[in-house]
């Protein structure tokens, strides 16, 4: 078949479709956002019917994804990692029941934080619920992955995690595809209940058949064409300091690997994409050099393992040891450092060059709602003002310098609660309509429990906005959602931010701030992107 | 034939447009690829950036090591030369000259024009007035590839082609102009070119 150009995430996508998928459940977060939107454009999903709509968060995606696998479906579940720590209850548990249809869990790691407040690495995910784990190198190792992932997974009977970086995720390369399969047909199997049943008693037996299939995740992997052993091409591997080295590389730092050494590898190399860990080729690896130099992106995972807490047994050096740098994204130059190797630049970033961060757009409704809150928080001694993660989190740049606080997807409200309760005063939430569906809504019960005195304002644009525009679970209903879970009607309060409503605005965060009790301002005007976005495809 | 190409500019100018030419028609030669972007966050107003590696041989790592980059094409003056580092010592810099100010401290384009002075290799022109003096102020990143097109390493009927595939659901007139915009930028590209001769031999420009 001819070649096609895929980004990461869309060479997933086009595998999932092309082995049957019959479902994706996700939140958008990047760089996870284009596997779901790929299969949204899909004509192929459309006339197939493969659910594809965006879910509230990743926890109920998860789930979601759980149930079509228990009615014997093939499912794909794609989230940043930190939307993972949102679906970790379901996670650790499915590793818990087993599957029934074949699932594949995308989970999109961000070393370098180019768009996240962290850069966990969920391998450690993958190994805390004991399941089997895929961490493509390149495009085409992802398309294979995923595509006989779902047999592999129907096969051991558990979900595959795939974790992927932003770079994996973003970067673009010729794949070629496979034959398309039919989707699985309805089928529970008659014991689903044994296994689907979580109480104690079903559990533990759970819990045993999981320590038991281990053996067979270990021989998987050590059979996986994605786990290669390399000999060197050298006779003379001994390095400059007479030690022999051997070279473990997961994932895309094999490529890091590889552009270093464009004649071949000087060293025993060790590739990674298939976890648990390979025993036989890394007992090979350890008994046939002096040395281990581990390369991964994200966290030192395989090193931690190697090394043991005392480090008293195998040499291992990376990221432990100073090698690498402990924290950031992989490159080529990183790694080449690593090994010994020159790094050459010939021109510096002159002096004149200015850093250029992202700013919300102009005409955006958040700077309208910053600016009015602003002003009136001038009026006040210690005002707090907790955000969250969107776009109004730029919000905490210049010109607005607006928030204090922006922690985890709904911790506005939550935070803005507790401080409210330590004393502070003024204590202001500001959330997006996405993230309050997302996360906020629980918390908002808590403080409607409480009447506690805060001001949450949910500055609606009616979309999900920082990851690139994608559908928001409670549009033209956050108003609505609000007087449900409780809040006061007189202190619900509607605006839209314009210039002209300026004096409204500030007269209507004032009022509500001394209240005293609890408040929710609902500033809605749609995305300006959406909304340019919609109007051109009108015209078309 | 190999070419390590960074493209650079600001969220929304439209240098993924560009890539994706470069991609099919590297596709088309039957060349590997790799192009690596940035997505996200930083597309708002912020620099972005993305590494694109043609090759005859498969493509190993998704960056470009520093001081291995054939061309930075840039849509700014200033983002061209936040990645010098990765520039090769013979390496190209192919720019708009037109500064996209958002910044509150953005440098005196004297101070920005002088830093070109100590380059080598470096083709310097304003794509947004050459794109609107052509009726296609949209097609400012078009003539940019244009005026790259000799460095790349690929045919420029190649190019042309790609231009078709990459616009070609937007109607045969948003191809014309798009091609047009090549050609303008590719003529304007190579006359700057022809007053610094001496480099002319140094390099590679057959294509």
């Amino acid at each position: 078949m001819e070649k096609q150009l895929f980004l990461g995430d869309e060479a997933i996508a086009q595998a999932a479709i092309d082995a049957g998928l019959s479902g994706v459940y996700s939140y958008p977060g990047t760089p996870s956002t284009e596997i779901t939107e790929y299969i949204q454009a899909s004509a192929v999903a459309r006339e197939r019917g493969i659910h594809s709509r965006w879910c509230t968060n990743e926890k109920t995606a998860l789930e979601t994804a759980l149930g079509m696998s228990y009615a014997g479906k093939r499912v794909l579940s794609c989230m940043k990692h930190v939307g993972l720590n949102v679906a970790a209850d379901a996670f650790m548990n499915i590793a818990m029941s087993g599957i029934n249809g074949g699932m594949i869990i995308v989970t999109a790691d961000d070393p370098s934080m180019h768009s996240s407040q962290n850069e966990q690495d969920n391998r450690v995910y993958g190994n805390f619920a004991m399941i089997p784990m895929f961490e493509p190198s390149n495009q085409q190792e992802a398309y294979d992955m995923v595509y006989d992932g779902y047999d592999f997974s129907e096969k051991t009977g558990y979900p595959v995690l795939l974790r992927i970086t932003t770079r994996m995720a973003h970067s673009r390369s010729g794949v070629t595809t496979r034959e398309r399969k039919p989707e699985n047909k309805l089928n529970v199997p008659g014991d689903a209940r044994q296994r689907f049943v979580l109480l104690p008693a079903n559990a533990r037996k759970q819990f045993k058949i999981l320590i038991s299939k281990q053996d067979e995740f270990v021989k998987a992997s050590e059979e996986s064409k994605y786990n290669r052993y390399f000999t060197p091409q050298s006779p003379d591997p001994k390095s400059s300091s007479g030690v022999k080295l051997g070279i473990i590389a997961c994932g895309i730092a094999f490529n890091y690997l590889q552009e270093n050494y464009p004649d071949g590898f000087e060293h025993p190399v060790l590739k990674i994409s298939q976890y648990p860990l390979p025993e036989k080729q890394l007992t090979r690896l350890v008994d046939e050099c002096d040395e281990i130099l581990v390369l991964e992106d994200g966290f030192p995972v395989v090193e931690e393992q190697l090394k043991g807490y005392l480090g008293r047994g195998i040499r291992v050096r990376g990221r432990l040891d100073g090698t690498l740098q402990r924290d950031g994204e992989l490159n080529p130059d990183k790694v080449r450092k690593a090994l010994g190797k020159e790094v050459q630049s010939y021109y510096f970033i002159p002096e004149v060059v200015e850093m250029r961060p992202p700013a919300l757009c102009v005409g955006c409704g958040h700077r309208d709602v910053y600016e009015a809150l602003n002003e009136v928080l001038k009026e006040y001694e210690a005002p707090k003002v907790f955000s969250d993660i969107g776009c109004y989190t730029l919000g905490a740049l210049p010109p607005f310098r607006a928030i204090d606080t922006c922690i985890d997807m709904g911790a506005s409200v939550t935070m803005a609660k507790g401080a409210s309760d330590a004393g502070i005063f003024p204590a202001v939430a500001v959330i997006g309509d996405s993230t309050f569906t997302h996360s906020g809504m629980t918390g908002l019960l808590d403080c409607v429990n409480e009447n506690t005195s805060m001001v949450i304002i949910i500055s609606d644009n009616e979309t999900t906005g920082m990851t690139g525009g994608q559908d928001s679970a409670g549009t033209g209903r956050i108003h609505d959602i609000c007087k449900g879970i409780g809040v006061h009607p007189e202190h619900l309060r509607k605006i839209v931010p314009l210039k002209k409503n300026y004096e409204e605005m500030k007269a209507m965060i004032r009022e509500e701030i001394e209240y005293r009790g609890l408040s929710v301002i609902v500033p809605c005007r749609e995305c300006i992107q959406t909304h340019a976005r919609k109007a051109k495809e009108a015209k078309r | 034939m190999k070419t390590d190409i960074i493209l650079a500019g600001v969220g929304g100018q439209g240098i993924l447009s560009i890539a994706a030419v470069i991609g099919q028609a590297a596709l088309q030669n039957g060349l590997y690829m790799k192009q690596s972007e940035v997505h996200g966050m930083s597309q708002r107003g912020g620099d972005v950036q993305s590494h694109l590696r043609i090759s005859d041989k498969p493509v190993a790592s998704d960056l470009i090591p520093l001081g291995s980059a054939d061309i930075i094409i840039s849509l700014e003056p200033m983002e061209a030369l936040r990645y010098l580092p990765y520039l090769k010592k013979d390496g190209w810099v192919v720019t708009n000259s037109k500064p996209f100010e958002n910044i509150p401290n953005y440098p005196e384009m004297e101070e920005v024009m002088k830093t070109y002075n100590a380059l080598p290799n470096k083709v310097i022109l304003d794509v947004e007035q050459i794109a609107k003096d052509l009726g296609a102020s949209r097609s400012s990143n078009i003539v940019m590839l244009g005026a790259a097109s000799p460095y790349l390493g690929i045919d420029f009927s190649k190019l042309r082609k790609g231009i078709r595939n990459i616009f070609g659901k937007k109607g045969e007139e948003i191809v014309n102009t798009n091609l047009k915009a090549f050609e303008t930028g590719r003529n304007a590209g190579e006359k700057i070119i022809n007053t610094n001769q001496h480099y002319l031999h140094k390099n590679d420009l057959s294509g």
